[in-house]
C-alpha cells in the first residue's frame, strides 16, 4: 500500500523580551539558578501577574508577518497540571481566544515549486521552570529562572507531506522570527523547539489516520530524523495489520528511536478556564496597523529583491535569504566587492562547505564579510586566480591573517605578465612534442578538451600562479599557429 | 449533574489532594449540589449575550519591558523548606 504522510508542527518560540511575561524579572541564558525570579514566578499566593507589553507587540508582529488575522480581543487561560517546576499548579496560556488566528507561509520545495502551509493559530504562554533529577538526597532540585519566560506557540495545519517539508517549514519560520526580531532563534539554547504530529493514511483517503505527537525536538536535523523514524515505525505497525495508538512520544537522538512517554507525564485533563488574575487584552486597528507598517523586509521579499536587483537566480536567492544572518552576511560581502554573483557563489560554495565540514552555523563563521569581500576583489582585479583564492579562503578560515598578507605569505599573486606566461607556454610546447603532435592530428572540435593537458603543465610550471585566462588564450593561439 | 465517588477520586488525583474514604461522600454530595446550581443557571436563556470573562469592565494593563526586580534569591530561599546549590528541593518526582 502507498501511504501518505501527514505532518503538523507546533513550534515554541521564546520571545526576546528583556523581562518575563508576567513579572519584571530579568531573562538571561545561563544565569545562576533562581537568581532571575520574583514572587510572581515562584507562584506565591497573592502575587499578581502584570502582562509585558513587549510580548504582546512581538506576538502581533508575528501575526502581521504571516498575514494572519490578529485578534483584537484575546484572553489568558489557565492550563492546569501538577508538576513541581510549575509552582502555581497551572500554566498561563491562551485557549479559546488566542492573539493570532489563521495565517500562512510559503515553503520552497526541492523541485523549485512553492507550497503554502497554513498556520492555525499562535498564542502567548509562559514557560515552566527546570527540574534537576540528580540525586539531592532523594529530592529533586528546582530552578525557576525559566519560569514565566514568554513563549509564542505557533500551531500549523496538518499540511506537510514529508519530513523534508516539515524542515523547510521550520526553517522558514526560523527565518521569519529572526528577521522580525521577536526571537534569537537559538535552537541549542532552546529558544526554538517543536513538537511534530505525525500520522499516515492510505494515499487517496481523505480521513486522517491516528496521530502520534513527537515532543521537544530542538534541531533541524532531528526534526527530519525523528519524523522519518516515526513514519517507519507506523508503517511497520499498519502493514502488520496493527493500529496506531494516539500517544505522546519522545525522540531519543542517541538511539535514533521514538518511545512513548509514561502516562504520568501525560495528564491530558488540563481543565482550562479563563485566568481570573488577568483581564482580557484589547487592542485596536491603529495598534495593529502601526506594527504592520513597521515590519522589516521579510525573507520572501528579500529573496525577490535578490532576484530583481542583484540578478541572482531564484534558487540562489531562496538559499541566501533562508536565514537573516546568512542574508545579512551575503549582502555585507556584496557591499565590499560589488559583485552579487561571485558573492553568492562563494557564500553558497566555500563558506557553506567549510561550515558543513565544521558543523557550524553562519553566526560562528570565522571569515568576516569584509574579508570575503576583499578576497573577491582580489579575484576580480586579477591578483589571484580561483585556485589561489581557495587557498586564501582557507587561510582566512584558520585566522592566519588579512587577505593581502596571506596572498603575499603564500606567494599566491597571480602572474599576469604576458612575457613571463609567453615564455612558459613556449617551454611547455617545446617539452611535449608527443602531445603537440596528437593535438595537431586531432579534429578541431576535440582540441578544446586536449588543451587541458597543456593548461595543467603551464599552471604547474607557474606553481599555480599564472592567470588561467591568459594561459588559455596564448596556448590556443600558439598551438593553432602550428597547424 | 450528579457526581459519583469515582469522579471525586479523579479530581482529587488531578489536584494532588488526599481525600479519605470518610470524607468521600461529603465531597461527592457538596460538589454535586454546586453542579446542580450550575445546571439551574444553565437554563437561563443567554442567547445574544456576550460571554463575560471578567466582572470588571476593564482591560488588561500593560507593563513596560524593563527589569524592575533584583535578585532576591537569598530572601526567597530563607522561607523554603529545603534548598541546596541555589535550588529549591522538592520530593522526588519519578521520571
Amino acid at each position: 500500500m502507498t501511504w501518505e504522510i501527514v505532518i503538523g508542527l507546533e513550534i515554541h518560540v521564546q520571545l526576546a523580551t528583556k523581562t518575563k511575561l508576567f513579572s519584571g524579572a530579568k531573562i538571561g541564558f545561563g544565569a545562576a539558578p533562581n537568581t532571575q525570579t520574583t514572587l510572581v514566578d515562584l507562584g506565591m499566593p497573592g502575587a499578581l501577574p502584570v502582562f509585558n507589553e513587549a510580548a504582546l507587540r512581538m506576538a502581533v508582529t508575528f501575526g502581521t508577518a504571516i498575514d494572519a488575522q490578529v485578534c483584537k480581543h484575546s484572553v489568558f487561560a489557565r492550563k492546569n497540571y501538577f508538576y513541581p517546576d510549575s509552582p502555581k499548579g497551572y500554566q498561563t496560556s491562551q485557549m479559546d481566544h488566542p492573539i493570532v488566528g489563521l495565517g500562512h507561509l510559503d515553503i520552497q520545495l526541492d523541485d523549485g515549486t512553492t507550497k503554502r502551509i497554513g498556520v492555525t493559530r499562535a498564542h502567548l504562554e509562559e514557560d515552566a521552570g527546570k527540574s534537576l533529577h540528580q540525586d539531592y538526597d532523594g529530592m529533586t532540585g528546582i530552578d525557576l529562572n525559566r519560569s514565566s519566560t514568554p513563549l509564542l506557540e505557533i500551531v500549523s495545519e496538518p499540511d506537510m507531506r514529508s519530513a523534508k517539508e516539515a524542515v523547510a517549514y521550520m526553517r522558514k519560520m526560523h527565518a521569519i522570527v529572526t528577521t522580525i526580531g521577536i526571537s534569537d532563534g537559538n535552537m541549542a539554547e532552546g529558544s526554538m523547539r517543536c513538537d511534530a504530529n505525525v500520522s499516515l493514511r492510505p494515499k487517496g483517503q481523505e480521513k486522517l489516520g491516528t496521530r502520534t505527537e513527537l515532543k521537544n525536538i530542538n534541531s533541524f536535523k532531528f526534526i527530519e530524523r525523528a519524523i522519518n523514524i516515526e513514519v517507519e515505525r507506523q508503517i511497520d505497525i499498519l502493514e502488520d495489520g496493527g493500529k496506531i495508538v494516539q500517544e505522546t512520544r519522545l525522540y531519543d537522538a542517541d538511539k535514533n528511536e521514538t518511545r512513548p512517554m509514561r502516562s504520568k507525564e501525560e495528564a491530558n485533563d488540563y481543565r482550562y478556564f479563563p485566568c481570573p488574575d488577568l483581564l482580557p487584552i484589547e487592542i485596536d486597528d491603529a495598534y495593529i496597523d502601526a506594527i504592520r507598517h513597521s515590519l522589516p523586509e521579510l525573507p520572501d521579499q528579500r529573496s525577490a529583491r535578490f532576484v530583481s536587483t542583484l540578478g541572482l537566480s531564484e534558487y540562489d536567492a531562496a538559499v541566501l535569504s533562508a536565514s537573516r544572518n546568512l542574508a545579512d552576511y551575503f549582502e555585507a560581502v556584496v557591499d565590499v566587492c560589488d559583485d552579487a554573483k561571485l558573492s553568492a557563489n562563494w557564500v553558497m560554495g566555500e563558506v557553506a562547505k567549510y561550515m558543513n565540514q565544521n558543523n557550524i552555523e553562519i553566526e560562528q563563521n570565522p571569515v568576516s564579510a569584509s574579508h570575503l569581500g576583499q578576497l573577491i576583489c582580489r579575484i576580480k582585479d586579477d591578483t589571484i586566480n580561483g585556485k589561489g583564492a581557495k587557498t586564501v579562503f582557507d587561510g582566512l578560515w584558520n585566522q592566519t591573517g588579512e587577505v593581502d598578507e596571506i596572498i603575499a605569505a603564500r606567494g599566491l599573486k597571480q602572474v599576469n605578465d604576458v612575457f613571463a606566461i609567453d615564455a612558459m607556454v613556449d617551454e611547455v610546447i617545446a617539452n611535449n612534442p608527443k602531445q603537440v603532435a596528437q593535438y595537431l592530428a586531432a579534429q578541431e572540435d576535440k582540441r578544446g578538451k586536449m588543451l587541458g593537458f597543456f593548461m595543467g603543465q603551464v599552471m604547474k610550471a607557474s606553481k599555480g600562479s599564472a592567470n588561467p585566462g591568459q594561459v588559455n588564450g596564448l596556448l590556443a593561439k600558439k598551438l593553432n599557429a602550428l597547424c | 449533574m450528579a457526581l459519583e465517588n469515582a469522579d471525586i477520586e479523579k479530581i482529587a488525583i488531578l489536584a494532588r489532594l488526599q481525600v479519605t474514604p470518610n470524607e468521600m461522600n461529603d465531597y461527592t454530595n457538596s460538589i454535586s449540589s454546586i453542579l446542580s446550581l450550575i445546571d439551574q443557571m444553565q437554563q437561563v436563556d443567554t442567547n445574544g449575550i456576550a460571554p463575560l470573562s471578567n466582572p470588571h469592565d476593564a482591560t488588561q494593563r500593560l507593563r513596560e519591558d524593563t527589569v524592575t526586580c533584583d535578585d532576591q534569591r537569598e530572601a526567597f530561599m530563607a522561607i523554603a523548606p529545603a534548598t541546596q546549590d541555589g535550588l529549591y528541593l522538592v520530593p522526588q518526582v519519578l521520571d
